[in-house]
């Protein structure tokens, strides 16, 4: 294959193009290089002569027709010679299908785009709100008529769910409780000892775990894990039409796979949130007992002074409400999720940003306001 | 003839092709030639290999014995270099499209060409544009994202994608599959129109015994891990069972009455 050329060659009058080689779209750029504007200006008349032309494609049929046109809208006149037929024939395809005009890029450019982009997603965050409460506002409705029917309770997707959040979680969340303990003791441990006054890194531990790091990494687990997993389970049936599905038959999704994910999360994070509590203590014994050298005893009797039943609670008290959001979250954007793949993937991402985000600045809310309460 | 062809050349041609997926044999001793510039259909049952078979020449499916010549040359004895720009001469349409989402049909033939080629934007803005006006879609379907469009529109932006670096070979893929009636011949006529115009040869494999009447120069029936291939007029003579009843059912016979 050859590369496209053009070569010129003039009398007064006229200008004779030969073009030659292979004018296909890989190798068109050589010759776009090549062509100088000058020689598109000054004559009566131009030939193009076209025997030598190997092959010609659709994009070089393009660029072909384009210089002609530059040509005669400098006011001279152009004809060709000796075209082969496939060339020939490619030319009148191409004639026929092209635009004159391309139409010009709409794009919005530099401020006015921050501006529009800005505008844009903060209608975008209010619509999500509003569906975000009305989609509350279904689910405590359905709840409402379990509540009064509590017949209408399903059971085994409820119980599946209870097995598939809690039971199938305990070692990611066992492992990861034991080791913020063993952080927790271990950093706390190090500033105390500079104050004499090692022995209430069983404080910093205890109350740490329960009031904070147990509930805050339980939950954050959880979302990661179960709210995502709503998220692409109801996505998955929405694209699959399932869920559409559901409702010609007379189920109500809401009833059906929403409620017994809202369900068996409360009902299981608090369960979970208890064992991390247990075993992020269980980190920080193990911690404390190698660098403050106390025996297991001696740290259970320390902690009974270091921690209130209070300080359970206000953790344990979180677990519901926390579970709340996650499931609500998880399974609000599940619904949302279009006909299409790929949106199941960007509201699963979605679902779990959104509960992370809530759930900590619930906690950090809650925080202050049981500090005001004194609790 | 372009690039370097003589006529008589195949375009493809297919030699003792085997395709085994564990146990199962989906082809084997298969052969297959193409001419150049002829429209092929391929038909057969569910699961005797039909996407199999496009996938192999592709490149897609690496087959498990045989040997594949794509325009002269031995896709096995190229250099990796030399199947890449072999591969640029083949397009294919896949069933629903498959456009990059992410990007607006305009883009999405931008992309191909942008990858290959160093031509100034706004030439291969230009370039898109022709191509989507030869696929039959409006000038403004161009700024569309894929999700926007009509299943009919997106097999067209499927086939401008296919055509962005004016390839010789076209595959589709059950083209017409999920399009009205109309729609679907009007696909047909699009098809027969770019294969006249560009001079492309044609593959598609389909179930629409319409299109086959319609636009297919020969039909390659899969049967037997083999591919039977011939004209309509052709396999109606043959005498094995599932060749006489796809094309003399009811179906095959009222698509070749309404062709007659």
């Amino acid at each position: 294959m050859t590369s496209p050329e053009i070569k010129f060659s003039s009398d007064n009058t006229t200008l004779t193009c030969s073009l030659s080689g292979s004018w296909t779209t890989q190798e068109l750029a050589g010759v776009i290089a090549q062509t100088p504007n000058k020689n598109k200006s000054g004559y009566k008349e131009q030939i193009f002569d076209l025997t030598a032309v190997e092959v010609m494609d659709t994009a070089g049929a393009l660029y072909f027709l384009q210089y002609q046109d530059d040509v005669e809208t400098s006011g001279q006149k152009t004809s060709l010679k000796n075209a082969p037929k496939h060339v020939r024939q490619i030319l009148d395809t191409v004639e026929k299908h092209r635009i004159k005009e391309c139409p010009p890029e709409t794009t919005l450019k530099g401020v006015k785009k921050l501006l529009a982009d800005t505008g844009e997603s903060f209608f975008k965050i209010m619509a999500q709100g509003r569906e975000l409460v009305s989609f509350l506002g279904l689910v405590l409705n359905a709840f409402g008529k379990q509540l009064i029917n509590p017949k209408c309770i399903r059971w085994t997707p409820l119980i599946a769910q209870m097995e598939q959040i809690g039971i199938h979680a305990l070692p990611i969340v066992g492992l990861i409780s034991f080791l913020i303990g063993v952080v927790l003791a271990f950093q706390g441990a190090g500033q105390l000892e500079r104050f004499g006054a090692q022995i209430f890194t069983i404080n910093l531990v205890a109350v740490g775990v329960l009031r904070e790091m147990g509930i805050l990494l339980t939950a954050i687990i959880v979302a990661g894990r179960s709210g995502s997993a709503f998220t692409a389970q109801l996505g998955t049936m929405k694209v699959n039409e399932e869920i559409d599905a559901m409702r010609t038959i007379g189920l109500d999704p809401i009833d059906v796979l929403v409620l017994p994910r809202i369900f068996g999360l409360i009902l299981v994070l608090p369960l979970l949130t208890f064992y991390a509590d247990i075993m992020g203590l269980l980190g920080g014994a193990a911690m404390t007992m190698i660098t403050l050298d106390l025996s297991l005893f001696q740290y259970i009797r320390y902690l009974q002074d270091a921690a209130s039943l209070g300080d359970f609670f206000v953790g344990m008290i979180k677990a519901p409400i926390f579970a709340f959001i996650i499931a609500l979250i998880g399974c609000h954007e599940g619904l949302q999720v279009s006909r299409s793949a790929e949106s199941v993937g960007r509201q699963t991402t979605r679902s779990v940003v959104e509960a992370i985000f809530f759930v900590i600045v619930l906690d950090a809310l809650l925080s202050i306001l049981f500090s005001v309460m004194g609790i | 003839m372009p690039k370097g062809l003589k006529s008589q050349d195949f375009v493809i041609s297919l030699k003792d092709i085997r395709n085994q997926f564990g146990y199962q044999i989906l082809h084997d001793h298969l052969d297959l030639d193409i001419k150049k510039g002829e429209v092929l259909g391929i038909v057969g049952g569910s699961g005797t290999g039909k996407s199999v078979l496009m996938r192999t020449i592709v490149g897609l499916n690496q087959k498990t014995a045989g040997t594949i010549k794509i325009l002269g040359q031995d896709v096995d004895q190229i250099s990796q270099v030399e199947l890449a720009s072999l591969r640029q001469r083949m397009g294919v349409l896949f069933q629903d499209g498959a456009l990059f989402s992410s990007l607006t049909v305009s883009q999405n033939i931008e992309a191909v060409i942008n990858e290959h080629t160093k031509l100034p934007a706004q030439f291969v803005r230009e370039v898109a544009a022709l191509k989507i006006a030869l696929a039959g879609l409006p000038v403004e379907a161009g700024s569309k994202y894929p999700s926007e469009l009509s299943g009919g529109m997106r097999k067209r932006a499927g086939i401008a994608r296919a055509l962005a670096l004016d390839p010789d070979i076209l595959f589709l893929d059950e083209p017409t599959a999920g399009l009205d009636p109309i729609g679907a011949a009007q696909f047909d006529s699009l098809i027969a129109k770019l294969q006249d115009t560009l001079g492309l040869t044609v593959i598609m494999i389909t179930h629409d015994l319409d299109s086959l009447h319609a636009i297919c120069n020969r039909i390659g029936v899969l049967l037997d891990k083999k591919i039977k291939v011939g004209t309509i007029t052709e396999l109606t003579k043959e005498t094995d069972p599932w060749i006489k009843e796809y094309f003399g059912g009811p179906r095959g016979r009222a698509a070749t009455r309404s062709h007659d």
